[in-house]
């Protein structure tokens, strides 16, 4: 597959295996910039292992993952983790304040960032020196998109995000991802909630058998 | 029975096989089914010191090079480089690690002790010390690698979250090695505090049954613990980090432990 500027994250080829299965087999696909591309498809096919490849915290057996063009394999990985930012499925807030995980990330941040880092992720800036793990389960996961944002991503990788939030939650943590990619950051987001893809999704990539299919 | 300087005879110590008799009588009164394991115990521990001694003997002598009593020191150190890896196979490469550990925490407490002139520098004193260093320090080594092992399993996801954030190996693993260090260390200062208080401990109270007066064994005492307190702390810091440091790639994954 050629290199497409356009495209924020290809996948050439990509092979994975977990234990002893080919989770990705040979799959191709490009998921565009500043875009909501959602990848749906049953569980255990390997949409959480399609986003490790992407920011290295995973390495595939053969093929290539290329962001903004560059193999992923040749970037520092450390400042490829920093442009593409993930979320994970369930939170995982740090021992501390929100503000102690806002710094975690982002050690040198003033205080005018941490708020807007908050903002962003609608989360209200007076939970600022709550403890993080008394908040609640959609304030947490937000308070780790807040986290993840104070680094600045020009990418992110969302995993389910909203899969441990009730719907009230999932639909504040909705508007702030369309907030995001209106505001130009590329977001790449698994799920298999059918609703929420309908909801949110500027492109969607099915992911079975080993092998992506594009359906919008 | 009791000689000269309270040093115990054969007869006495055959006396003192009835203290073995009491525990194995009791595990056949409670039926227990230890009775045997009790007897073995004490053969085999009884046997090894002897041979022990013998070897001692000959290693300590004034008039024998000191290389003698360094090499039973390293020995030491390799041997227990070994029961720490046997004790937690579930470890990668933990003997290395351990043997770095028990040589760092050597090289730190004796030269100290010898360095700085705390005891002089004799096969007496180095290979009781060095035997003291290693013994004393192998509970906390084994229970930091464990300890290390399990942060990184039971906190994955925190740790990759941290990893997910652009933080490199050592900086997202640094909270958990903080805790399993605490965990490791932790029993053996609350045992310094207490010593004294709860319990005499073995050196003071050997050198006391010996004809030391009991200020000069409580001197050597303090010694003791301290020489433990700095080994512990230093095997447990090198083998959290080794330990630690094998868990991650070199471009900061971390590796699905076991």
């Amino acid at each position: 597959m050629p290199v497409d500027q356009a495209l924020a994250i290809e996948l050439d080829q990509v092979v994975m295996q977990r234990a002893g299965r080919r989770v990705l087999d040979g799959a191709s696909a490009g998921f565009a910039v500043g875009r909501i591309t959602v990848v749906t498809g049953p569980s255990g096919s390997g949409k959480t292992t399609l986003l490790r490849l992407v920011n290295r915290l995973d390495v595939s057996e053969s093929g290539l993952v290329r962001y903004r063009g560059d193999d992923v394999t040749t970037l520092d990985p450390l400042t490829l983790r920093r442009r593409v930012g993930m979320v994970f499925q369930r939170p995982t807030p740090f021992p501390g304040t929100v503000r102690d995980n806002l710094t975690e990330a982002s050690p040198g941040a003033t205080g005018d960032e941490l708020e807007q880092a908050l903002r962003r992720a609608v989360v209200e800036p007076e939970l600022m020196d709550r403890d993080a793990h008394q908040l609640s389960g959609g304030e947490q996961q937000r308070v780790c998109l807040a986290r993840t944002l104070i680094t600045g991503p020009e990418a992110l990788l969302l995993d389910e995000p909203t899969s441990s939030l009730d719907r009230a939650a999932a639909d504040v943590f909705e508007q702030a991802a369309r907030d995001l990619a209106a505001a130009g950051t590329t977001l790449v987001w698994v799920t298999h909630d059918q609703a929420q893809l309908t909801r949110i999704a500027d492109e969607v990539w099915h992911l079975e058998d080993g092998r992506l299919e594009q359906q919008r | 029975m009791v000689g000269d300087g309270a040093v115990v005879t054969w007869t006495g110590l055959a006396v003192s096989l009835l203290l073995v008799g009491v525990a194995a009588a009791l595990s056949v009164a409670l039926h227990l089914r230890l009775e045997q394991q009790v007897l073995v115990a004490a053969a085999r521990a009884l046997v090894q010191l002897l041979l022990v001694g013998a070897a001692l003997e000959l290693v300590i002598d004034p008039d024998r090079s000191l290389l003698w009593s360094w090499l039973w020191v390293a020995a030491m150190v390799v041997y227990a480089a070994g029961v720490a890896s046997r004790r937690a196979p579930q470890v990668p490469g933990l003997r290395l690690v351990a043997l770095i550990a028990f040589g760092a925490a050597a090289v730190v407490t004796l030269g100290v002790l010898f360095g700085l002139g705390v005891f002089p520098l004799e096969g007496r004193t180095l290979v009781p010390l060095g035997g003291m260093m290693v013994g004393n320090s192998m509970a906390a080594t084994v229970l930091a690698a464990r300890r290390v092992l399990e942060e990184a399993t039971d906190k994955r996801a925190e740790i990759e979250a941290r990893l997910a954030l652009g933080q490199d190996s050592r900086t997202a693993m640094r909270p958990h090695l903080r805790s399993a260090l605490r965990s490791a260390i932790t029993p053996q200062v609350e045992t310094t505090k207490a010593t004294g208080l709860v319990f005499l401990p073995g050196a003071m109270v050997g050198l006391i049954l010996a004809g030391v007066e009991p200020v000069d064994a409580v001197l050597v005492q303090a010694v003791v613990m301290f020489l433990v307190l700095a080994s512990t702390a230093t095997t447990s810091v090198v083998v959290a980090l080794g330990v630690g440091r094998r868990l991650f790639t070199a471009d900061h994954r971390l590796i699905q432990p076991g």
